[in-house]
């Protein structure tokens, strides 16, 4: 009566919770039990913001604890390195390896740690640069759906399935562009390994 | 931060799936379903056909997805006292009715709420009331459990989406039987958790309508004693109720512990201790007392594990019982692996956090009209005293413009006071200037602007109207032209409301202009008596209008630092300090422009990559 727990760690903004929805969707219709946690309010503005989703025949809790995530999935470095530890030795760490500043950084009081990804890639983090996949999917703001083809890799649903969730859950008129997103996320992490 | 997948209402439509079966009977498959679309959901089964409340994290989409589904009217009031009060009219008319507010809303609706259960309901009324342990959007983290026996009122909490769409349905039936309003508390993991549902059908009301009764609704204290008594009454009815509520659930396992929850901390406790027998608590005021005993009597250990307050363990420590205390914390919300280790079961192997790594806080978006007064401010060395809304994240460096928040309408309040004391104490040259939302100012300004003009004080009073009620969404108020169902208002004239108030000095800039901005705060705050300044321009993400982003010419660029003294997120320093700004992130609000002496910053083309995606 196993559960997987993913997180999406990210910057407010960034399209965490739909992307989320996108993974719970798919779970609930994969006849799993599912729950979800997110938070909305104050950390959307620009702030740390996290999304477990949780699967499996019954989940109780929708939160989990450090050590706990299956799959972590930052959508930017800085929060990849933040949020670490809440991933299970041995669970599977997706990075997109962009950088977005925060205000201590912009500021000057604070300043880009060196060396984060080597020390990501040595947890075995996997790579890519999902805005870029974006922009070659036709569709800039589908980077979370990049970002939800490289998770897809390491789960056991469907391809047919994520694509239909996908379909029903963007607007309508950016579903190829968000379809397209997800296959080259998808792609991307096929051997395991990104190219960027 | 422009994402169109941010937070608000559109990830939150509601998506029932229902088919049929070849018998043609109409099979609802489960959904998944956010605790506060459940809610919405739960009461709109009931027949539910008014909705009223404030905007507030966690509780604001549930009368969103309200106002969405057919048969029900749903209004934002301008705070959480005139939305209990409507719907009080409005049930008393015959109309089941469902409120909504985060928890410290209930405080503002505290008056109307401690008489009603005196006077009682007519049609079925619903306080939802959604608290935020760990405080991950409010200034505190106050348990609204404890309205129960304080406003002797019945307080219902749901575990999860299943739960909340049945509980809030029930809910109304309950509460005219009993004659009471009823209660009920989410929390954050219930609202903003999502878990599967099966919907069912509305069920419309059937209610009669406004029967005089001075004796139940005019609560002088010749009524209002017997209504007291009749009150004792009622709630012995209630503490029936909760002995026989069907979402108090009994689960026995290992008999060695029992444990007594409610809420989402029930699902927590199943996670951290799986073979311990639970009693989940689905009325937690009035408690079902006899349960409880039954339930101390099966078990060896009993142990309350509650979110924040020991509520559940003083009852039961109250009612005789050998309940045990267990070091579960009683700040911040709970986790599974917050439990274990109380119980002291080792966590599992995880990574230490890694160190220095830079803070992310939230900050004011790029183009955000609210920074060009703050930098206003700063500059003038003005005493702020600060209200709720996102303009709260300018007491974040680099603009540090803010010296106090402490709850919605309180910055004039403060003002005014310090105000008072600076006059008779001989501070002076220390402007003292309240700042203020548009949203809030509707929610609870104007009695304290009133008490300003009243009392005569220098205080300035500067509005920010961005149009909107920001912070928790972007939804509409009294001055926005707009109702929650979508329907045009009437858009009341702030400058007209301020100067009905008593007010002479009213100027309205807009925040985006620096110059005129700070010119109109320096006279505001020269003006003896209290002046207002109303600064309006919307806000930078309600502008869907493209504009062009700028640049920094590196060649005049001095790395004075002024422009990133504004605290935008599109403007940062490249290696050699000088400034440099993200295409992709500014919006081309021109404040860095006016802020640089050296005419270093220019316009851009857009650029064609797409950044950050914020
Ligand atoms: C009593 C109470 N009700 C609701 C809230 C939730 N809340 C926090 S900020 C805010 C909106 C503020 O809107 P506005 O004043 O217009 O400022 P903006 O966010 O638009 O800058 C609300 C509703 C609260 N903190 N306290």
């Amino acid at each position: 009566m196993s559960v997987t727990s993913v997180m999406l760690v990210g910057v407010g903004g960034q399209g965490t919770i739909l992307a989320s929805d996108v993974l719970a969707k798919v779970a609930a219709t994969s006849g799993l039990d599912v729950k979800l946690a997110e938070v909305h309010g104050m950390s959307q503005r620009g702030g740390s913001v996290d999304t477990v989703v949780r699967f499996g025949e019954q989940v109780f809790s929708p939160t989990i604890d450090p050590g706990v995530a299956d799959h972590l999935v930052s959508f930017e470095l800085i929060e990849a390195a933040r949020w670490l530890h809440w991933l299970r030795p041995g669970g599977r760490l997706v990075v997109n390896n962009n950088v977005i500043a925060s205000l201590p950084m912009l500021t000057g009081s604070c300043v880009m740690p060196t060396g984060l990804e080597a020390a990501l890639a040595y947890e075995g983090a996997v790579f890519l640069d999902a805005e870029e996949l974006a922009c070659e999917a036709g569709s800039p703001r589908s980077a979370n759906i990049v970002l939800m083809g490289a998770l897809s890799v390491g789960l056991p649903f469907p391809e047919q399935v994520w694509r239909d969730v996908i379909t029903k859950r963007v607007p309508p008129k950016t579903v190829e562009g968000n379809l397209a997103a997800f296959e080259l996320g998808m792609r991307a992490c096929a051997h395991g390994v990104c190219e960027i | 931060m422009r994402s169109p997948c941010s937070s608000g209402s559109a990830s939150l439509l509601m998506q029932f799936a229902i088919r049929t079966d070849p018998g043609e009977r109409t099979i609802v498959a489960p959904v998944l379903l956010s605790g506060n679309e459940a809610i919405a959901r739960g009461a709109w089964e009931a027949g539910v056909r008014f909705g009223s409340g404030y905007p507030g994290t966690p509780s604001t989409e549930i009368l969103i997805a309200l106002a969405k589904l057919p048969g029900v009217r749903c209004e934002w009031a301008p705070n959480e006292k005139v939305a209990l009060e409507v719907a009080i009219g409005a049930g008393m008319a015959g109309h089941r009715s469902l409120v909504t507010m985060k928890h410290v809303g209930l405080n503002v609706a505290a008056d109307p709420l401690m008489t009603l259960a005196y006077t009682g309901v007519s049609a079925g009324v619903v306080i939802l009331v959604a608290d935020d342990p760990g405080m991950h959007s409010s200034q505190n983290e106050q348990d609204s459990r404890n309205w129960g026996p304080f406003g002797k009122i019945p307080i219902l909490e749901p575990s999860d989406s299943a739960e909340a769409l049945a509980m809030v349905r029930d809910a109304f039936g309950l509460s005219e039987r009993l004659d009471m309003p009823v209660l009920v508390r989410s929390t954050t993991r219930l609202s903003h958790g999502k878990t599967l549902v099966e919907v069912g059908e509305r069920v419309e009301s059937d209610t009669p309508g406004y029967r005089k009764s001075a004796a139940k609704w005019v609560m002088v204290p010749g009524n209002a004693r017997g209504r007291r008594v009749d009150l004792e009454k009622r709630l012995a009815a209630a503490r029936a109720e909760s002995e026989s509520f069907a979402y108090t659930v009994e689960e026995m396992r290992d008999a060695s512990l029992g444990i007594v929850c409610s809420g989402v901390v029930y699902q927590y406790v199943r996670e951290a201790l799986p073979d311990a027998s639970t009693l989940r608590i689905g009325m937690s005021f009035p408690l079902p007392e006899d349960r409880i005993r039954e339930f101390a009597g099966k078990v060896g250990r009993l142990v309350a594990i509650e979110e924040l307050d020991p509520y559940l363990r003083s009852s039961l420590a109250a009612m005789g019982l050998a309940v045990q205390v267990v070091p579960v914390p009683h700040i911040g919300e709970l986790s599974p692996g917050r439990i274990a280790d109380a119980f002291g079961i080792a966590a599992p192997d995880t990574r230490d956090p890694m160190d220095d790594l830079p803070a992310r806080p939230p900050m004011l978006c790029p183009g955000c009209p609210h920074r060009g007064v703050f930098a206003a401010l700063r500059t003038m060395g003005a005493v702020v005293q600060g209200d709720i809304g996102c303009y709260a994240l300018a007491a974040l460096p680099p603009l540090s413009a803010m010296d106090s928040c402490v709850d919605m309408g309180a910055s004039i309040g403060m003002a005014h006071g310090m105000s008072v004391v600076n006059a008779s104490t001989g501070v002076s040259g220390v402007p003292v200037v309240a700042v203020i939302g548009d949203s809030t100012f509707a929610h609870s300004g104007l009695t304290g602007l009133l008490n300003a003009v009243y009392n005569n004080t220098d205080t300035t009073v500067v509005i920010l109207d961005n149009r909107t009620t920001a912070m928790t969404g972007h939804q509409d108020n009294p001055f926005t032209g707009r109702t929650l169902m979508g329907v045009p208002a009437p858009e009341i004239d702030i400058e007209a409301v301020v100067r009905a108030l008593g007010v002479t000095s009213v100027q309205t800039v807009n925040p985006n202009l620096l110059k005129p901005t700070a010119k109109a705060l320096g006279e505001a705050v020269a003006f003896p008596g209290v002046s207002v300044v109303i600064a309006r321009a919307p806000c930078a993400l309600l502008d869907k209008e493209p504009h062009d982003p700028f640049a920094v010419d590196e060649d005049e660029c001095t790395a004075c630092g002024e422009c990133i003294r504004l605290g935008c997120p599109a403007i940062s320093r490249d290696d050699t300090a000088k400034a440099v700004i993200d295409t992709a992130l500014c919006v081309g609000c021109r404040q860095c422009v006016q802020v640089c002496r050296y005419g270093a910053i220019v316009r851009a083309g857009r650029a064609c990559d797409i950044g950050s995606g914020l």
